[in-house]
Parts: C-alpha cells; sequence; structure tokens
C-alpha cells in the first residue's frame, strides 16, 4: 500500500503540474503536449483507483486522438498566438481570486468525505474480485446488459459528431477536376473520336 | 487504504479548479478554452473513477465512459467549429464571435 501511495502523489503532482502548465502556456503547442502529460498521469491514477479499462481508454482516446486533433488544429490554424493573450494579467486578480474560492468551496466541502458505514453494502452493481472477473470483462458485463441504451446513445453521439464535423468543415474546391462517372459512362464511340483526313504535305 | 477518497476527490477538486481558472485567464484564445474544459471533465472522471473505486460499485466507472465519449465529440465539433470559423474571418479570438450570420 505504501508504493500504491507513493505513486498516487507522484501522478497527483504531475497532473496537477501539467494542468496548471495547460493553462499558463505561452505557446498552445506546449499546452497540448502538457495536456497529453496531464491525461496519462490520470490514466496512472485510475489504475490505482483499480479502473484499469478506463485507465487505457483514457490514454487511447484522449491521447490518440483528442490531443492529436487539438495539436492538428493548433498547427494548421496561422494564427498570432501572442495577440491573443493580451489581457492576460488583467484577468489573473479576478480569475485567481474566483478559482480560490471555488478551491477553498470544492475542498471544503467533499475534501473530509466519508462514506455512511450503512451504505457500504448497499451498491447498485458490486465490482467483482480480480480473480473471478476482469475490469474490463466486469464493465462489458454491465454495459452491454444493464446501460445498453446509454451505450448506443454515446455511439449515435460519436456518429453525429462525425457527420457534424465533416459537413462543417468539408469544402468543395471549384477548379479541382473531378470523375463524373455518368459522362464517362455516357460516351460513346461517335462522339469520342474525330476522324480528320489530312492532305500531304500540311498540317492541321 | 492509505490512499483514501478524500485524496482523489481533493485532486479532481484541483484540477476542476484549474480548468476554471483557464476558462478565466485565456478568455480571447478559444482552443486554450477547449483544453480547460477537457480538464474539467478529467477533474469529473476523476471523481466519478474514485467514488466507484471507494464504494465498490462499477456504475461510476460505465458514467466515465459516457463522460469519455461526450468529451470526444465535443472536442471534434468545438475544434470543427473553429476552423471553420477561422476560414471565414482568420480569426479565432473570442471578441471577434460576435455575429450570427458569418
Amino acid at each position: 500500500m505504501a508504493v500504491a501511495t507513493f505513486f498516487f502523489y507522484i501522478f497527483a503532482a504531475m497532473t496537477v503540474a501539467s494542468a496548471f502548465m495547460v493553462i499558463a502556456g505561452r505557446n498552445p503547442v506546449h499546452s497540448v503536449l502538457f495536456l497529453i502529460l496531464a491525461f496519462f498521469n490520470a490514466a496512472g491514477l485510475f489504475l490505482i483507483a483499480g479502473a484499469e479499462f478506463l485507465a487505457l481508454v483514457l490514454v487511447i482516446v484522449y491521447v490518440g486522438a483528442v490531443a492529436v486533433l487539438f495539436l492538428f488544429v493548433v498547427m494548421m490554424l496561422d494564427i498570432d498566438f501572442a495577440e491573443l493573450r493580451e489581457g492576460f494579467l488583467n484577468y489573473l486578480p479576478v480569475g485567481g481570486l474566483v478559482g480560490l474560492l471555488l478551491l477553498l468551496e470544492i475542498i471544503l466541502a467533499i475534501g473530509g468525505w466519508v462514506v455512511e458505514p450503512d451504505l457500504i453494502g448497499a451498491v447498485a452493481v458490486p465490482l467483482p474480485s480480480a480473480i473471478s472477473l476482469t475490469n474490463t470483462e466486469a464493465l462489458g458485463l454491465l454495459l452491454y446488459t444493464d446501460y445498453i441504451y446509454f451505450f448506443q446513445t454515446a455511439g449515435i453521439i460519436l456518429l453525429v459528431a462525425m457527420i457534424g464535423a465533416i459537413v462543417l468543415t468539408l469544402r468543395h474546391k471549384k477548379h479541382a477536376k473531378r470523375q463524373d462517372i455518368s459522362i464517362q459512362i455516357a460516351r460513346n464511340p461517335t462522339e469520342a473520336i474525330k476522324l480528320v483526313d489530312v492532305k500531304p504535305g500540311q498540317g492541321i | 487504504m492509505s490512499v483514501g477518497i478524500s485524496h482523489f476527490l481533493t485532486l479532481g477538486a484541483i484540477i476542476f479548479t484549474l480548468g476554471i481558472f483557464g476558462i478565466f485567464l485565456n478568455r480571447k484564445n478559444v482552443i486554450i478554452i477547449l483544453m480547460s474544459i477537457e480538464l474539467l471533465l478529467l477533474a469529473v472522471n476523476i471523481n466519478l473513477v474514485a467514488f466507484s473505486a471507494y464504494h465498490g460499485d462499477l456504475t461510476g466507472q460505465i458514467f466515465v465512459l459516457l463522460i469519455l465519449t461526450v468529451a470526444a465529440a465535443e472536442a471534434a465539433i468545438g475544434l470543427a467549429i473553429l476552423v471553420a470559423f477561422f476560414r471565414n474571418r482568420s480569426s479565432i479570438a473570442v471578441e471577434d464571435i460576435n455575429l450570427m450570420k458569418g
């Protein structure tokens, strides 16, 4: 358990530090890279909490997809980021005040959380013991039965997001040469071939 | 158990606050605001996983999976809107986003 505590503090400190660098970074590319680091460390925290499947999904989905998407967009758009940072220090006092108050409130409210002893046994779906069922198997058994409608809804959300992103960014270029299959099929030899009778000694 | 639930909840609170703070601090830069939203969702996910682990209830992890889906969809749509907006206005500053019609 001492090892778990040690790693918890390492991962937690790294997550907080990289989350801070995400919002304080001068260059958005660095911000994205620190976001990736934050997600890696959060995955470590998930492992400590026993959510192995989610830890790996976090790495795959966030680091593999979302963060790379951010990186693409940051590098694709030609933006003067220094200009966008103007007024950064003006927002610091009020932002810091609000942030500090919020942090104090949340920590006061839930920092000393204790579980009611009577409620410990009263769970909807108890965690399986690690010997009988792995975390992934247990999640699958639950997700594809009790939560099948939520699972399908998640799929629809992803489909809508995919179609929406394509519709928003797809742009037909006017001068690009495109294949028009109906024209190709409608061709016949009479209009495709032209016979020219070239007189000797003359060009066309 | 040496790492208690309050450790995780406090960490979630700190990351959530950093996300809010990031929105305040970078209110001109939409990309950083989107990243801050990702941090907020990460904080929520940490809380849900912590509750799931310490109550011994698997439902929390299902919720995390769904939040992950929504977060990925939101990032994709947000960035697509950003790219479409940048093509029209050559800027992503938040104060330029003030027209109902592009």
